[in-house]
C-alpha cells in the first residue's frame, strides 16, 4: 500500500517521530521504555498522608476549608485531602444497562 | 458448522444489540471483557463498574430455521467493588479485566472473574423447585406451634419460577502487587494461572490461601525495568506449558516441569527488528496486548498495535503469518500517542471449532477504531472490515464490508483515516466455540452477529 508518495525516503514512523519531537523537544531519549512502564505500574496510586492532613488542617483552622480541586490525584501539602477525595465504596448497586 | 470457505465466505448478519442507545456513556457501563462458555450457550460480559452480565442462548426453535437462538439475560451480579488500600494509598478499580469459564461438570456453571488484584470463582446455579409442606414451618416461614401439629406429612418439591443465583465460592486475594492482566485455566481443570505486570502465579481452584509464583521478572533495581508482562495463557492440551507476552513484543514459552520458578524460558519467540525502521514508537507499537493459542496448540496468535501475528510453536525466530489490522495508522502515530490511543489494548480471537485439529483454526478476528472489526482468513488470505453500528441492524441483512481510504482520492462509501472516530474502539470480541456466532463489544454496547443461514 503506497501511502507515502511524498516522502518515499522517510518511513512513516520516522516522519511521525519527527513530528512528535518537534512538538515535545524534551521528550526522553529512551524510546518507549521505563517511563511508560513506571507510570503503568503506578496506576491507581493516590496520595493521602495523615501528617499532611493534620498540618494543613492546623494551618487552615481560621480559613475556610478548600474543596477538592479538579485533579483529585494530587492531594499533598497545603491542600487538605478529605475523605471525599478518596473513592467511595458504592453502596447502591445499579444494574448494568446490558441487562435492561 | 464452518463451511469450506473462510472469513469472506461467511456472510455476517446483525442479530442483536444490548445496551443503552444514548451517546452519553457512564464509566461503569464500559464493557471490559466478553467471553463465551465452552458450549457457547452462555455469553458473559464484564464492565468497568465491576458487574457481570450473562446471556443465555434460547433453545433453537425448530420452526425458525433461519436463525439460531437469541441471547437473553440469564444472570447479572456485582462481581467486584472498588477498594482503597490505605496502607499503600492505592485505589483498586472494580473493573473486570477478564472472565474465564470453567468447563461444566454438573448442573451449575462456574466462572473466574478478576479485577486488578482479586480473582473470584463464581457459581451460577438454577433453582426451579422449592420444598413445600414442612411440618414445623408455615409457607411464609413462620414457625408453627408444635402442639398444634396433629399429623405428619413429607415435604415435597414443587416447581417454581426459574431463579438464577450467582454466589462467590472462592476469593483468591492478596497475591498480586501489580495489576492482573490475565487469567487462564489449565487443561487439567484443577489449576489456573494469574498474571500481573511482573509476576505470574499458579493457583489451585480449591485453595485460596496459597498460590505458587512461577514467573518473576521484577528486577532487583526498579530503575532497570525495561519490560512488563502483558498477557499469559496455558497451552490447550499440555498442562505444564504456558506462554506469556511482553511489552517488547516477545513471547516466552515455559514448562513448569523444568523448574519451580520458570524465569528461564524454554522458548523465546521474537521477530527480528529492522534497525533502519526503528523509531520512538517502535517499542510501544510492538507491545503485545493479547495472546491466544490455536485449538490444537500447534500455533498461537499475538496482537500488537497494528497487526496480528501467527506463530508456529516450532519456530521462534519469526511469525509464520502477519496480518495488518490498520496499517494506515502508522502515519498517524504522533497524534495517536498524544491522545493515548497508541496504548489501547486490542484483543484477538480464533473462529470456533469443536475439533482440536489445526485445520479448523482458520479465521482471526480483532477490533479496530470507528467501531470497525476485522477478520482474516488464513487459507484464502482474504480479509474483511465490518462495522458494529445500530444503523446496520436489520436482521438477516448481510453486513456491508467497509473500507478505509488511507490517502488519495476517497471513493464513494470509503471513509478517510482522518474521519475515523478514535473514541469508538472495539477492544473485545468473542467467537462462539462451535457456531458462526460472534459477540462484538463497542464501548458500552454488545453486538451479536450470526452468519446467514440458508
Amino acid at each position: 500500500q503506497d501511502t507515502q508518495e511524498k516522502d518515499k525516503s522517510i518511513p512513516p514512523e520516522r516522519a511521525e517521530e519527527a513530528k512528535l519531537k518537534a512538538k515535545y523537544p524534551n521528550l526522553g531519549q529512551k524510546p518507549g521504555g521505563s517511563d511508560f512502564l513506571m507510570k503503568r505500574l503506578q496506576k491507581g496510586q493516590k496520595y493521602f498522608d495523615s501528617g499532611d492532613y493534620n498540618m494543613a488542617k492546623a494551618k487552615m483552622k481560621n480559613k475556610q476549608l478548600p474543596s477538592a480541586g479538579p485533579d483529585k490525584n494530587l492531594v499533598t501539602g497545603d491542600h487538605i485531602p478529605t475523605p471525599q477525595d478518596l473513592p467511595q465504596r458504592k453502596s447502591s448497586l445499579v444494574t448494568s444497562k446490558l441487562a435492561g | 458448522f464452518l463451511g469450506a470457505g473462510g472469513g469472506n465466505d461467511i456472510q455476517w448478519c446483525f442479530s442483536q444489540v444490548k445496551g443503552a442507545v444514548d451517546d452519553d456513556v457512564a464509566e461503569a457501563d464500559i464493557i471490559s471483557t466478553v467471553e463465551f462458555n465452552h458450549s457457547g450457550e452462555l455469553l458473559a460480559t464484564g464492565d468497568k463498574g465491576g458487574r457481570v452480565v450473562i446471556f443465555q442462548q434460547e433453545q433453537e426453535n425448530k420452526t425458525q430455521s433461519h436463525s439460531r437462538g437469541e441471547y437473553n439475560v440469564y444472570s447479572t451480579f456485582q462481581s467486584h467493588e472498588p477498594e482503597f488500600d490505605y496502607l499503600k494509598s492505592l485505589e483498586i478499580e472494580e473493573k473486570i479485566n477478564k472472565i474465564r469459564w470453567l468447563p461444566q461438570k454438573n448442573a451449575a456453571q462456574f466462572l473466574l472473574s478478576t479485577n486488578d488484584k482479586t480473582i473470584k470463582l463464581w457459581k451460577i446455579s438454577e433453582r426451579d423447585k422449592r420444598p413445600e409442606g414442612y411440618n414445623l414451618k408455615e409457607e411464609d416461614g413462620r414457625y408453627r406451634d408444635p402442639t398444634t401439629v396433629t399429623t405428619l406429612r413429607v415435604p415435597v418439591f414443587r416447581p417454581m419460577d426459574l431463579m438464577v443465583e450467582a454466589s462467590p465460592r472462592r476469593i483468591f486475594a492478596n497475591a498480586h502487587t501489580y495489576h492482573i492482566n490475565s487469567i487462564s485455566i489449565n487443561s487439567d481443570y484443577e489449576t489456573y494461572l494469574s498474571a500481573d505486570d511482573l509476576r505470574i502465579n499458579l493457583w489451585h481452584l480449591e485453595i485460596t490461601d496459597r498460590s505458587f509464583n512461577i514467573v518473576d521478572i521484577k528486577p532487583a533495581n526498579m530503575e532497570e525495568l525495561t519490560e512488563v508482562i502483558t498477557a499469559a495463557e496455558f497451552h490447550p492440551n499440555s498442562c505444564s506449558t504456558f506462554v506469556y507476552s511482553s511489552s517488547k513484543g516477545t513471547i516466552r514459552l515455559c514448562d513448569m516441569r523444568a523448574s519451580a520458578l520458570c524465569d528461564r524460558h524454554s522458548k523465546l519467540f521474537e521477530e527480528p527488528e529492522d534497525p533502519s525502521n526503528r523509531s520512538f514508537f517502535s517499542e510501544i507499537i510492538s507491545s503485545i496486548s493479547d495472546v491466544k493459542f490455536s485449538h490444537s496448540g500447534r500455533y498461537m496468535m499475538t496482537r500488537d498495535y497494528l497487526s496480528v501475528k501467527i506463530w508456529d510453536l516450532n519456530m521462534e525466530n519469526r511469525p509464520v503469518e502477519t496480518y495488518q489490522v490498520h496499517e494506515y495508522l502508522r502515519s498517524k502515530l504522533c497524534s495517536l500517542y498524544e491522545n493515548d490511543c497508541i496504548f489501547d489494548k486490542f484483543e484477538c480471537c480464533w473462529n470456533g471449532s469443536d475439533r482440536q485439529v489445526e485445520f479448523f483454526s482458520l479465521i482471526v478476528m480483532t477490533g479496530s477504531y470507528n467501531n470497525f472489526f476485522r477478520m482474516f482468513d488464513r487459507n484464502t488470505k482474504r480479509d474483511v472490515t465490518l462495522e458494529a453500528s445500530r444503523e446496520n441492524n436489520k436482521p438477516r441483512t448481510v453486513l456491508k464490508p467497509r473500507k478505509v481510504c488511507a490517502s488519495g482520492k476517497r471513493k464513494k462509501d470509503e471513509i478517510s483515516v482522518d474521519s475515523l472516530d478514535f473514541n469508538k474502539k472495539i477492544l473485545h470480541t468473542a467467537w462462539h466455540p462451535k457456531e458462526n456466532i460472534i459477540a462484538v463489544a463497542t464501548t458500552n454496547n454488545l453486538y451479536i452477529f450470526q452468519d446467514k443461514m440458508n
